[in-house]
């Protein structure tokens, strides 16, 4: 009884841990030719993670295996939107892969094996949960871009990936054992207490804040720790960019909450201070280098690392309100990218990427409705109504005033107006520019229709953003700074 | 309501739907089909807009035909619509120019019609939406949402230059919005929660507070009017777009941010307002004086007319900052009657380029030989534009000079050098193009107005005229509006 109320929260990991190990042996049993029985068994196994994450649900919060884990509304949320992320980047990425011989079952293996990470962070509880989830979600990024092994940029980007990752990787450890020193232990809940208390040390708490903190932003790609994010999204195959740049946000956005907000709210004036600089940085950074790319994937990584930068002025505000808006903006920052990597790859044919600018030009006139709905995701990334990334930017700016940071709400709608003109750019190229390229745009019609739902979706939600908003609200609501 | 219908709504999305449907019927094989389709809905478009006119109530200041529906209740806010007597107008404007611009592309827009008229028709609704909108946020959304098709527009279908005009428009206007953005967000937080505008209204504000508020506005609505010295993307973004897309910024782009003026800034921070009025007469007057010299010195007709419509806003924020029932009713007869004059004007212009494919002053010489008709609506408009008596321009302009006179001699004075210098540049442009002998033998094969133009021209002439000799059906509906504005905006809203 008393291992089922500890399993019982954890169901949907366990689920996807063993399917993952069920599908790697099944996989070596299918030749290349029925790969889709594998692609098909990953899609159902994200199903079955999704029942059983609504199945398990229950008000409050439960924790299991002694407060290291975690099941709240929150993660629950997190949880459904990161198979849904995970999920359409398999349909977007199935014929990309395919014309390059990477459809194989280490890809999906490893697509679950990420997952798996990413569904640990999001329900951790305790600093070696978390940072467990953290290291099964990045070595398995670390393999999927080292993926195409006869490419010399993928590789060099997979290295450079993995050093500076596991760099970060022990800058958070570093600053988790100085809190873990100050506080006597490593369960968030209780970290949070001593501190409160006052009996821990308070410069050794300080010193900890600062590596995590800088452990975080390399994560997050917050600059100035975003020097691997250009070089990996544009080497990566553009199936691993799409994926890294998707739901591991997610996670990332839970893993930021869990640890300064759930660990370390008593310390937010010293650790809001530190994101203040991160993300005018980041924002600053983001939108301006960004400008100078030609290339497209490399434009989009800049364009995370400014909306990064964003996202973090949500949490910076250091109340329920910011949170609420972070995890929003957060959300739809996942589906305007996956739309956006998906378009890419919708573009591309078998020896041809899709992924400079000039790429882009005159689609308008080669295929008005796949123009349109890069419009809609340009617009949407702008931040422009009536698309949903107004509301992404509104509610975070609602925080940050809230906050009584109007100062700083000034200058994030300055650098979204730089970032405006990339955006902008694009457009411009699609509709104002003559095609360069006359070669007949063949999709296949589930991606296609897929990015239609997505792009659609994108301009839906701006009309109507208020479920979408109350769910991020209501869930971080119930789910930190309950003690 | 009439029917059980919301009105505004059906006014706001019968177009935008029309649009979505226009754009259904896909590539250039189906245009006739576009054409006709989007030839309908603007006229139904405009045809629903009717009973908001004859419906409306003069004697209240009220917001009238209110539709209010929650619509994001975790930051309360709410589709929230209605008019009064300073917006009623400016919707049927809207809806007016709507089929004439459909017709105006008839035949000229030959590549990708369906999305020309669709973007038009969106255009259209979302407009109608800018000045129903009473929540801010929703304000806020139709007004950005406004960007999207006009930058289309120019971008696609304008001159050589129109990526550079494109851009700049999109830029510029977008900077203005986002500040206004923060400084909505704030007054939410000051109003205890709410986004709706007349709850803005109320709400008492420090003099700082209110400074910093009406400069956020201030750079919003001054772009959009355009102001000096913001001003300078207007030329650019006119003379690329294609005459359809001139015509929807001049008659009712421009009135956006006016409108913005006397729906934001004034009522919301009234001692800023007051504070600040010096600089807003004084930004006018230079707009007014030399704008209209910079007109003079043109040698294309387009960005001629562009100058003189930035020399014309002058006159209405001339007219609002001068705080009297005469400047400000005068200021929105200016800008209705503008609307018509400066719409007609960039048709006739429009006109003469789809037959010579030059905007050049200088190419031009005698086409009152081969388009005698066309010399004579052209005649009208142009004698309009300059406020000749009799024709609508007379009336705002007249009003405004009348206002300012009571506030100072000087203002008036100035002011009122706008009728030389609108007289002398429209008519010396009007001479150089019309009169004459006949230049070359591009204009000796002109051939005079279609039926299709001359129903444009006539539709625009008779309301020219009318508006100029009978107004009151115009000053009338608004009047109630406006002296409650100004009460309003005479009472402090800084905290005791």
């Amino acid at each position: 009884m008393d291992l089922m109320t500890n399993l019982m929260p954890a169901g949907a990991e366990i689920f996807m841990l063993v399917m993952a190990c069920v599908i790697l042996i099944a996989d070596l049993l299918i030749k290349q030719s029925g790969r889709l029985v594998t692609y098909l068994l990953v899609q159902l196994t994200l199903l079955g993670c999704a029942l059983i994450t609504v199945g398990t649900h229950e008000n409050g919060v439960v924790y299991a295996f002694h407060g290291m884990f975690v099941d709240d509304l929150m993660s629950d949320v997190l949880k459904l939107l990161t198979y849904l992320a995970v999920s359409m980047m398999l349909i977007y990425s199935r014929q990309y892969l395919t014309v390059r011989g990477l459809f194989s079952g280490e890809f999906m293996v490893l697509a679950m094996f990420a997952t798996l990470g990413m569904m640990v962070m999001i329900s951790a509880n305790h600093f070696l949960t978390l940072y467990l989830g953290l290291e099964v979600l990045s070595l398995s990024l670390y393999a999927m871009v080292a993926l195409q092994r006869d490419s010399a940029v993928a590789t060099e980007a997979a290295m450079k990936y993995f050093i500076l990752g596991a760099l970060a990787s022990g800058l958070l450890l570093y600053g988790m054992s100085m809190l873990y020193g100050a506080t006597g232990s490593l369960e968030l809940g209780a970290v949070s207490s001593a501190i409160k208390s006052g009996a821990a040390d308070k410069d050794l708490l300080v010193f900890g804040l600062v590596f995590v903190v800088s452990g975080l932003a390399f994560k997050l790609g917050a600059v100035p720790f975003h020097m691997w994010v250009p070089d990996v999204y544009h080497g990566a195959p553009t199936a691993m960019t799409m994926l890294i740049g998707s739901a591991p946000k997610l996670a990332a956005f839970a893993f930021v909450a869990r640890i300064l907000v759930e660990g370390l709210q008593p310390l937010v004036q010293h650790w809001s201070g530190m994101l203040i600089i991160l993300a005018i940085g980041s924002m600053a950074l983001g939108n301006i280098t960004a400008i100078a790319q030609t290339n497209l994937k490399r434009m989009f990584a800049y364009s995370t690392i400014a909306h990064m930068g964003f996202m973090l002025l949500g949490l910076l505000s250091g109340d329920i309100e910011g949170y609420g808006a972070a995890m929003f903006y957060t959300v739809i920052y996942v589906l305007m990218s996956l739309g956006a990597f998906g378009i890419i790859m919708l573009l591309s044919r078998e020896g041809f990427e899709a992924d400079t600018l000039n790429d882009f030009k005159g689609l308008n006139q080669r295929s008005p409705w796949l123009a349109f709905m890069m419009l809609l995701l340009m617009f949407s990334m702008a931040g422009v109504p009536p698309t949903v990334g107004f509301y992404a930017k509104f509610s975070v700016l609602n925080a940050v005033v809230q906050a009584g940071h109007i100062w700083l709400a000034v200058i994030a709608v300055l650098f979204s107006l730089i970032g405006a003109f990339y955006y902008l750019r694009i457009v411009k190229l699609m509709y104002f520019d003559a095609p360069e390229s006359h070669a007949p745009i063949e999709v296949n019609s589930d991606s296609a229709f897929l990015l239609s739902v997505n792009s659609l979706g994108v301009l839906l939600l701006g009309l109507l953003p208020g479920t979408l908003m109350s769910v991020c609200a209501v869930s971080v609501q119930q789910s930190l700074l309950l003690h | 309501m009439i029917f059980g219908l919301p009105i505004i709504s059906v006014a706001i999305w019968l177009p935008i739907l029309f649009g979505i449907l226009v754009l259904a019927t896909g590539d250039d094989k189906n245009a006739p089909l576009a054409r006709i389709l989007a030839l309908v809905g603007s006229v139904l478009g405009f045809l629903v807009t009717i009973p908001l006119y004859t419906g409306f109530v003069n004697d209240t200041s009220e917001m009238q035909f209110v539709e209010l529906h929650d619509w994001i209740a975790r930051f309360n806010i709410h589709y929230h619509l209605g008019v009064d007597g300073i917006s009623v107008l400016f919707i049927l404007l809207t809806a007016f120019f709507t089929p004439l611009v459909v017709l105006a592309g008839w035949q000229v827009i030959e590549k990708r019609v369906a999305q020309y008229m669709a973007s038009f028709l969106i255009m259209s609704g979302i407009m109608i939406g800018v000045f129903a909108a009473l929540d801010s946020i929703l304000f806020y959304v139709f007004w950005e949402a406004m960007l999207i098709p006009m930058f289309l527009i120019i971008g696609i279908w304008g001159g050589k230059n129109r990526v550079y005009a494109a851009v700049k428009f999109f830029l510029y206007t977008l900077l203005g919005s986002l500040l206004m953005l923060v400084a909505l967000i704030y007054l939410y937080n000051q109003s205890g929660g709410s986004f709706a505008i007349l709850d803005f209204h109320k709400v008492e504000l420090p003099m700082t507070a209110q400074i910093l508020i009406f400069v956020a506005f201030f750079f919003a609505f001054a772009v959009k009017v355009p102001m000096f010295p913001v001003h300078t993307w207007l030329p650019d973004a006119h003379v690329e777009a294609p005459t359809g897309g001139s015509v929807v910024l001049a008659a009712i782009m421009l009135k956006v941010g006016a409108y913005g003026f006397l729906r934001f800034s004034m009522p919301i921070t009234p001692d800023a307002s007051h504070y600040l009025s010096g600089v807003m007469i004084a930004l006018s007057l230079i707009a007014v004086v030399y704008i209209g010299l910079v007109a003079l010195m043109q040698t294309d007709m387009k960005k001629l007319v562009a100058y003189s419509s930035i020399s014309h806003m002058g006159f209405v924020t001339l007219g609002f900052f001068i705080f009297n029932a005469y400047g400000m009713e005068g200021a929105l007869l200016q800008m209705i009657s503008h609307g018509f004059v400066s719409g007609a004007l960039f048709l006739c212009i429009g006109v003469l380029y789809d037959r010579m494919h030059s905007r050049n002053i200088a190419d031009y010489g005698g086409v009152a030989n081969t388009m005698p008709v066309f010399a004579a609506f052209f005649m009208l408009f142009a004698m309009a534009n300059v406020g000749l008596p009799g024709t609508s321009g007379f009336v705002g302009e007249f009003m405004v000079i009348l206002g300012a006179v009571k506030v100072n001699f000087w203002y008036a004075f100035a002011a009122a050098t706008t009728l030389i210098f609108g007289a002398a540049y429209t008519l010396w442009m009007y001479k150089r193009v019309i009169f004459g002998a006949v230049a070359n033998h591009h204009v000796a094969e002109l051939t005079d107005l279609t039926l299709r133009e001359k129903v444009i021209f006539a539709i625009l002439a008779v309301t020219v005229l009318g508006m100029g000799l009978y107004p009151l059906p115009f000053s009338e509906i608004m009047h109630v509006s406006v002296n409650d504005l100004l009460v309003h905006v005479a009472r402090s809203k800084l905290p005791l």
